[in-house]
């Protein structure tokens, strides 16, 4: 059995009555007291503090000193458009296989002389030894160890942040930059994983508990477990690592098509050039045979992942699975996401979940099923 | 009122077993966002499941605890599952049981033995 790690932020969950649970080798919070439910409705309309270290933090530095070195390189592993990516911006993407499977989705941030990627804690020792087996020596490649990463979601992250800094005001969704909070240099950008404005913050250790104690000091701010944290980006559409998209599935039949600039695809200036290439532009072209699509059951019953869907309300054959499945604490309805054959991806057709042995009705619908609130 | 093993209340009215969950279950399960209740007439055999809780973090069952012909169900609790969390003893119930032998509550623990058995 291997030991759980902690993230510096152990103390401050246990104190705030957190339940811990194992997630990713680490032992996080899924809940504190409010509980789920008043966790999730209070992101929605005040600040939800978020403890992110578990996730992983890479530093990508170009030995010639240029950054559109970087770009290109990782350009090789992403088909996604890097070297057009500003100073200070970042971008969502993914790594992709020579099957155009996803290896993980990530997010890289242009800070100037270096990209900064953040992946996903239960992939992020791969995605280390991905990068370092295909970018070469011309590259010095770090795992960030001696720091936090922090989320603040939600409509007052910017009324409660801004108190540490007002600079943080002037930041607009996937800007990514350099702050001081308290005294302390911190890369803070205008992004999250919960469909609202709000900040990930990147904190030295020594510095994390002292900024999550002020924060948590303000009247808004809750702290948020992952259980929220799955029901909000359910809510918000977006995909969960390992349950909606994974090896086996693209990102065309991931519906994240809108991740592909067009420079990356076919006829762009640097189409292609990326794992699974040929596939993953054969699918742009001619559609995948399967996609991820929203589900709206009829009831309040939970079609939760794992529950097989079908085209009619006999189960000859299986037409697709759900992915992910809760009831959205905000829309106050049962909501799934999941794959389906193309044939059942038009809005509005009706399918079924087997949901204990019955079959019960829910309809395709868009995503994300409550609206974002970025600042755009 | 008496309490099973699987963390159910049975309360003895008029003749008829009124079945809930207990706090401790309640506050185990988290948020409540859906219930399926059994039909109205329906013969249950003990440990049957009959009703389905879902919270927000997983699907359990409620097991029949005896057998019997279930006489009433909580239908508030399709529009408002919520109510279990709230009053897990009192408007949070589930279901009424009609059963051959009321002796047959005996054999449940007491509210000081169940107490016990939560620790």
């Amino acid at each position: 059995m291997t030991t759980l790690k902690r993230t510096r932020l152990y103390d401050y969950h246990i104190a705030n009555g957190a339940k811990m649970v194992p997630f990713a080798g680490y032992e996080m919070p899924v809940q504190y007291n409010l509980g789920v439910m008043k966790e999730h409705l209070h992101t929605r309309v005040a600040a939800g503090l978020f403890d992110v270290s578990h996730m992983g933090q890479i530093l990508l530095y170009p030995k010639s000193g240029v950054i559109a070195d970087a770009a290109l390189a990782i350009e090789t592993l992403v088909p996604v458009n890097i070297l057009s990516l500003e100073n200070g911006r970042q971008r969502y993407g993914m790594f992709t296989n020579d099957d155009g499977g996803i290896l993980d989705d990530l997010m890289i941030a242009n800070r100037g002389d270096h990209l900064y990627i953040v992946v996903n804690a239960s992939c992020k020792g791969n995605d280390f030894q991905h990068l370092k087996n295909n970018l070469g020596n011309e590259f010095q490649i770090d795992m960030v160890e001696d720091r936090s990463l922090i989320a603040l979601q939600g409509p007052l992250a910017e009324e409660v942040l801004s108190k540490l800094n007002p600079t943080v005001k002037e930041l607009r969704f996937m800007d990514s930059i350099t702050a001081n909070l308290l005294d302390t240099e911190c890369w803070i950008s205008r992004s999250g994983y919960t469909g609202e404005d709000g900040y990930e913050i990147s904190i030295p250790n020594s510095a994390v508990e002292e900024v999550v104690q002020l924060l948590s000091q303000d009247i808004n701010v809750e702290p948020i477990g992952l259980g929220a944290r799955d029901s909000l980006r359910l809510e918000a559409g977006l995909c969960l690592y390992g349950h909606d998209i994974d090896i086996n599935t693209s990102p065309i039949e991931g519906n994240l098509n809108w991740a592909i600039q067009k420079a990356r695809r076919a006829g762009g200036e640097r189409a292609g050039g990326f794992p699974g290439a040929k596939r993953i532009h054969s699918e742009l072209e001619v559609g995948p045979s399967k996609k991820r699509v929203g589900i709206l059951p009829d009831g309040r019953a939970p079609m939760r992942e794992g529950t097989l869907l079908y085209g009619s309300d006999n189960r000859n054959n299986p037409i697709g699975k759900v992915t992910s499945g809760a009831f959205g604490p905000s829309i106050q309805k049962s909501i799934s996401m999941g794959y389906v054959l193309k044939e059942y991806t038009d809005l509005e057709t009706i399918i079924y979940g087997d949901v204990r042995g019955k079959l019960l009705a829910a309809r395709v619908t868009s995503i994300p099923f409550k609206k974002s609130n970025y600042k755009k | 009122m008496k309490f099973t093993e699987e963390h159910e209340w049975l309360l003895l009215e008029d003749g008829l077993i009124t079945v809930g969950i207990t706090k401790h279950a309640s506050t185990e399960l988290g948020d409540i966002v859906f219930i399926e209740l059994p039909e109205v007439g329906t013969s249950v055999t003990k440990d049957e499941e009959i009703v389905v809780i879902e919270s927000v973090k997983a699907a359990s069952d409620i097991l029949a605890p005896l057998d019997g012909e279930i006489v009433e169900v909580n239908e508030i609790l399709n529009d408002e599952p919520s109510k279990v969390n709230d009053d897990p003893t009192g408007d949070g119930w589930m279901f009424k049981l009609k059963i051959e032998n009321l002796s047959d509550l005996e054999d449940f623990m007491s509210e000081a033995e169940y107490n016990k058995f939560i620790g």
